[in-house]
């Protein structure tokens, strides 16, 4: 009996071949996308909450500029209102901090031997190390007397380096070439494994005086990053650094204030803000899909009613009881959605793969995408394929033939 | 053994009624060779369904074998028509894109009997109706309709039924086919089967032992006839 089941399935779906590929067609579509885009989108969010993370726990970070509007700060390093001098009076006057290094960061294009990449330059002092969490790998970062006078040293990052000096290579005791300016380098930092869109690895640190002097050619910052010394001080310290700051420069009312604060937990939220909105964007598209795969799948199934409802009437007109006809129409819905819920999630699975590849992040296949996709589309194909035939197998064989 | 008692069976297609049939009561016994004749519209399909047990009458009893059919649930129904009827229906109705041998043992599927003997009983139907064994593994839909005929009579074959009920089976032949499958049915009332067919031609009519003659959903005639064997 279960043996003429599964041949009559089996032979009835090779015996239409388009109906049943084009079924699973639309499955196929609807789930791989579904799995593929939600993926990306899931990828895209834990990538950058990572990269927020390995910036350090303490760390806060005065920017100029207004205050932050909907925890999105406005414009942030783009006005000129922060200078060394306010990083000086946080280090001397505000208690309970590990850390203070000011910073001006601009891109530009860096030559050595010949090669040449585009990267970013940060100026700053030795405190950036601890407060954001990098550490040197070979040679030593520049210190007090380097940042004194000015002097015209680099340490590098490891894909900088690879860049510019190959793999293998020590670039320490080299020269790199900024603004053509040339520059000695003495050390290079420790991986930090960051991707995409915030390589901490691509980087090219020079001392704070020597880049307001050789580059941006002022005394502002760009920013000037804190570490307290200890996370139950974070409170405090923000708010007297913000007091301080108002003071310094002359405002009395704080929402005027012509800087603003952020610590890593404002960092991540406002960035999963961001990729929260990217990720229910793909979503979107990816619900598209899946409605899109649906309609095909119920169009199909909906467009074999009148050849199937007649095919019924006649296997009951030779005698099949009712029972063996639905069985046989709900096996066959139930094949065609598995084979290609199957496919659908190889193929998104590795499409996942395929993104991650290309765009350098780690894209995570879900289970509750996995499911939700094939939910949908299983339930799609099985209801459209089911329900017409069950419908069929409750006619007389004469109204099921005569059925147009 | 079929017993028809005033079946009426009237069909309703929106605000159009169409009575087809007016209160029809006949008896067949078993192993009877009966032609219904009458003219196109006469309700001999629509006779030949309920007989068939296909379909239910709008009003009247209709026994087979003792058993009132209307009364029979749906799976009572398809038990009958499996195992005491054998119907060739007007319009062939086989299964498209598939092969001759798979239509003919559609009926037998569920039953429980191996392939091989499926396959084998299959292909007796299927010479006994006249079908050339070349043609067993060819799609239905590559058949003349001569041959669909001939598999449809193969597949109403397969289950060995009592009755064999056939709805215009010469309807679409040449006479040189007709003549094969007339020989077929003959041969198989001579086996001891009830047979039924439907015609409008005749000569075809002919050959049976009894004529109901139908019109406008009534019988108008039914006769004994003594069968002209020669004419086809
Ligand atoms: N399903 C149906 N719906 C409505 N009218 C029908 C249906 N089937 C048959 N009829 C009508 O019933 C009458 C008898 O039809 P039928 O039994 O097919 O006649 P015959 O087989 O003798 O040509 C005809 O007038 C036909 O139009
Ligand atoms: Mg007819």
């Amino acid at each position: 009996m279960i043996g003429d089941l599964f041949k009559e399935t089996v032979w009835s779906l090779a015996g239409n071949k388009v109906r049943s590929g084009l079924t699973i067609l639309g499955i196929v579509i609807g789930i791989a996308s579904v799995i593929a885009l939600v993926a990306v989108g899931q990828g895209a969010q834990n990538s950058i909450a990572k990269n927020i993370e390995s910036i350090g726990s303490n760390l806060i970070i005065i920017s100029p500029g207004s205050q932050r509007v909907g925890g999105i700060s406005q414009g942030g390093g783009s006005s000129e209102t922060l200078t060394t001098d306010d990083a000086d009076a946080i280090k001397s006057e505000i208690a309970n901090i590990s850390a203070v290094a000011p910073s001006v960061s601009k891109r530009y294009q860096v030559t050595a031997k010949g090669n040449n990449t585009n990267t970013q330059i940060i100026g700053t002092n030795a405190d950036y190390l601890a407060a954001r969490n990098v550490a040197i790998g070979s040679g030593s970062f520049f210190g007090d007397s380097q940042l004194k006078s000015s002097a015209k040293v680099a340490v590098i990052g490891p894909t900088t380096s690879e860049d510019l000096f190959g793999t293998d290579a020590d670039p320490v005791g080299q020269t790199i070439r900024i603004n053509n300016i040339d520059f000695k380098v003495i050390g290079v930092t420790v991986a930090k494994g960051g991707s995409g869109f915030n390589n901490q690895d691509d980087i090219v640190y020079v001392p704070l005086l020597t880049a307001q002097h050789y580059l941006s050619g002022n005394s502002y910052v760009n920013n000037i990053s804190v570490a307290a010394a200890d996370q139950q001080y974070m409170t405090t310290v923000q708010s007297q650094i913000t007091e301080l700051l108002l003071r310094r420069h002359k405002i009395s009312d704080s929402t005027q204030a012509d800087f603003s604060l952020m610590n890593q937990n404002d960092i991540i939220a406002t960035a999963s803000s961001i990729t929260g909105t990217f990720t229910m964007l793909l979503s979107s598209i990816a619900g598209i899909s899946l409605l899109v795969g649906g309609i095909g799948i119920m169009n199909m199934m909906l467009t074999t009613v009148t050849e199937r409802t007649r095919e019924i009437g006649l296997r009951k007109a030779v005698g099949i009881r009712k029972i063996y006809i639905n069985l046989q129409f709900l096996t066959e819905a139930v094949i065609l959605t598995f084979l290609g819920g199957g496919i659908g999630i190889i193929l998104g699975w590795l499409a996942s793969l395929v993104i991650s590849k290309l765009i350098s992040l780690t894209a995570q296949v879900s289970l509750s995408s996995v499911l939700l996709a094939f939910g949908v589309s299983a339930g799609v194909g099985i209801i459209f394929g089911f329900y017409p035939a069950r419908r069929a197998a409750n006619l007389s064989p004469i109204e099921a033939l005569r059925y147009e | 053994m079929i017993e028809c008692r005033n079946l009426i069976k009237t069909y309703i297609s929106g605000d159009v009624r169409t009575d087809a049939l007016k209160g029809v009561s006949f008896k067949i016994n078993k192993g009877e060779f009966v032609s219904i004749i009458g003219p196109s519209g006469s309700g001999k399909s629509t006779l030949m369904h309920i007989l068939g047990a296909l379909d239910n009458p709008t009003s009247g009893e209709y026994f087979l074998d003792g058993h009132e059919v209307s009364k029979l649930d749906d799976d009572e129904l398809s038990d009958l028509r499996r195992n005491k009827i054998g119907f060739v229906f007007q319009a062939f109705n086989l299964l498209p894109r598939t092969t001759v041998l798979r239509n003919v043992m559609l009926p037998l599927l569920y039953s429980g009997m191996t392939m091989e003997e499926r396959n084998k009983r299959a292909k007796e139907c299927l010479r006994y109706a006249g079908m050339e064994e070349s043609k067993f593994m060819n799609l239905s839909n590559q058949l003349s309709g001569g041959q669909m005929q001939r598999v449809a009579i193969a597949r109403s074959l397969i289950n060995n039924p009592s009755i064999i009920l056939a709805d215009e089976p010469t309807g679409n032949l040449d006479t040189k086919t007709s003549k094969i499958i007339m020989d077929a049915f003959r041969e198989l009332n001579r086996k001891g089967h009830t047979i039924i067919l439907i015609t409008h031609e005749m000569d075809v009519a002919d050959c049976a032992n009894r004529i109901i003659q139908i019109r406008d959903g009534l019988v108008e005639r039914d006769a004994p006839n003594k069968p002209n064997d020669h004419v086809i």
